[in-house]
């Protein structure tokens, strides 16, 4: 028999109704590989208790009968999710010890379908980064690395490794700039961005209000089609959470994709790309035509600005939800002789440099005399971007590109760490679809020369995830990646 | 539009941040980057654009103005680094 760590969520269920193995001995099999995995630094918390309770319970609901969707899988959880009695730090020397007292709906939403939780995991910084580096825990390692340390990308960068280690059966991420695409495709797994408003945001920490979304990291799509069901849903308590139905994502996996229109961005093809990625866009597109979809060439105007739009939108809204750690009410407190030097030693010592930076960026473009300037001049273009996306929605249903224009690079690069902007362009494929709203997926399509995954991205209509994962159905198929 | 060490002075105590002196200029530097490299925006004619705060257009929603929660002191003050008497604690502010 395989491996049991080694199962997809749908695999594990399956067994685990059939009684091939107990929900105890699954959830024992991945602790042993997360400690075996330590190397990876995927987990900066390690809940074996928390998660060998919950299995027994699993294990009591199938004797009943009574199992729910997802009874008994083992799933990691990025630390941006704040998780009742569990210490949630997003990763961050700021939030040092503190232990919520409340759960995340996205998370509420997997334990009610008996999910069982095996940790937390590693992440860049209050997801600022593409690299994982600015944790305060050290960064964690891509399973794909052989002599020299990988990045597992960022900012889900733990969730990503775990799930490519077998660490854990899925993971949650978080996405505001490509925050689960990227590191998914690093990492050769699936990773799907939902809709703006598919997911609740409530309880967990915010980064940049107006982008952020949290959804599932997993082995294969329909993992993720599974698993994005049950985290999705309306939520009072998340004002933008949207009041839409959510379909039963599995039902789309196999349909025919036939007359599908694929659009595929010339913008998205600069001078210089890498031309093993080329290489495999083109053949990913091959794939769909060969199945009956019609390949479209559309353009994306704005894409060059996409960017810098997101470097003033993304500090400025992260300026604003991050003044509420002042040291008074949670986390770390560096005490100064009056108060206003409590406020400024804490924040100076809880944040990192990459966090500062952006903290720096978004109250200057906010500031008196600048807010036109760069604020709301971002705000107009961030429109033009949306508009771009509507105006080639007309002309197909799905749009094919690259998830990044590199595969994972090396712990401590030395161009992105003398200027942070090197570091933003890898977020090049992916942060348009943030700006817009629209639901994206990565998925591994093959290895470079290198050895490394590189994976493509589907973008789709506001609302119209089914369609991404219809096609990413078949690209699967298709593909044959193997994960490691 | 270069900013100069006094502004980010300025910016770092409007964010509650400390900078050291010696770190000024890299911050000075590190921070035009940025600006020239984001100032390419202005290459885009929006004249006739309005700004988009959010996704989902149309109104944020809203609910009644009633109490959802309370009597959670307890949960409320558990993570505070200091409390006294139920109440957060904080060095003295009055002279």
């Amino acid at each position: 028999m395989t491996e049991l760590t080694q199962l997809t969520i749908s695999q594990s269920l399956k067994g685990l109704k059939n009684k091939d193995f107990t929900a105890t001995e699954l959830t024992n099999a991945y602790l042993k590989k997360m400690e075996s995995g330590r190397k990876y630094n995927a987990y900066v918390l390690e809940m074996p208790d928390v998660a060998l309770k919950a299995a027994l319970q699993a294990d009591t609901h199938y004797a009943n009968g009574t199992e729910r969707a997802l009874e008994g899988i083992p799933l990691g959880i990025k630390d941006l999710f704040c998780t009742k009695d569990i210490r949630s730090t997003a990763c961050s020397h700021i939030l040092d010890g503190f232990v919520p007292q409340y759960e995340s709906t996205v998370t509420q939403n997997l334990l009610e379908q008996g999910a069982v939780f095996l940790g937390k995991l590693n992440m860049d910084e209050f997801a600022m980064g593409g690299s994982n580096e600015t944790s305060y825990f050290k960064p964690a390692v891509n399973p794909y690395s052989t002599e020299k340390p990988l990045v597992p990308g960022g900012s889900s960068g733990g969730s990503a490794a775990a799930v490519a280690a077998d660490m854990c059966a899925g993971a949650t991420g978080t996405d505001t700039g490509g925050s689960i695409r990227q590191p998914a495709a690093f990492c050769g797994i699936v990773g799907i961005k939902p809709t703006y408003g598919r997911c609740s945001r409530w309880g967990i920490m915010a980064f940049a209000s107006s982008l952020d979304q949290a959804g599932p990291m997993t082995k294969d799509v329909r993992d993720a089609a599974l698993m994005l069901k049950i985290m999705a849903g309306y939520d009072k308590k998340d004002s933008t959470s949207a009041k839409v139905d959510v379909p039963d994502f599995e039902k789309v996996l196999g349909q025919d994709i036939k007359g599908l229109k694929i659009g595929l961005p010339a913008e998205y093809r600069p001078d210089g790309l890498n031309a093993e990625i080329e290489a495999y866009w083109d053949k990913a597109a091959e794939m769909l035509k060969s199945r009956g979809a019609e390949i479209v060439p559309i353009s994306l105007p704005h894409t060059k600005y996409a960017l810098p739009v997101y470097y003033i939108i993304a500090p400025a809204e992260a300026s604003s939800n991050l003044a509420r750690y002042d040291g008074i009410r949670y986390g770390l407190r560096v005490n100064g002789e009056k108060l206003d030097d409590l406020y400024v030693n804490t924040r100076t010592e809880g944040f990192g440099a990459e966090v500062k930076r952006r903290i720096m960026i978004g109250t200057y473009v906010l500031s008196a005399g600048y807010y036109d300037a760069y604020y709301l001049k971002a705000q107009k273009v961030r429109r033009l971007i949306k508009n771009d996306f509507e105006e080639a929605f007309k002309k197909c249903d799905l749009i094919l590109t690259p998830t990044s224009p590199v595969s994972a690079f090396e712990i401590g690069d030395k161009s992105m760490k003398e200027n942070p902007i090197n570091m933003y362009l890898n977020d090049v494929f992916t942060v348009s679809v943030n700006l817009a709203g629209l639901p994206a997926m990565s998925l591994p399509i093959g290895l470079d020369k290198k050895g490394l995954p590189l994976s493509m991205q589907l973008i789709g209509k506001a609302f119209d995830e089914e369609t991404i994962f219809k096609a990413a159905y078949a690209l699967e198929k298709d593909a044959g990646f193997k994960r490691k | 539009m270069a900013i100069d060490n006094q502004t980010v002075k300025r910016v770092a105590s409007l964010a509650h941040l400390k900078i050291e002196d010696d770190k000024l200029d890299a911050t000075k530097e590190e921070f035009n980057k940025i600006l020239n490299w984001v100032e390419q925006l202005n290459e885009v004619d929006t004249s006739n654009v309005e700004p988009m705060f959010c996704v989902n257009g149309g109104e944020v929603p809203e609910r009644e103005d009633e109490v959802t929660d309370g009597n959670i002191k307890e949960a409320v003050l558990k993570n505070a680094p200091m409390q006294e008497f139920g109440y957060f604690a904080v060095p003295k502010v009055v002279e």
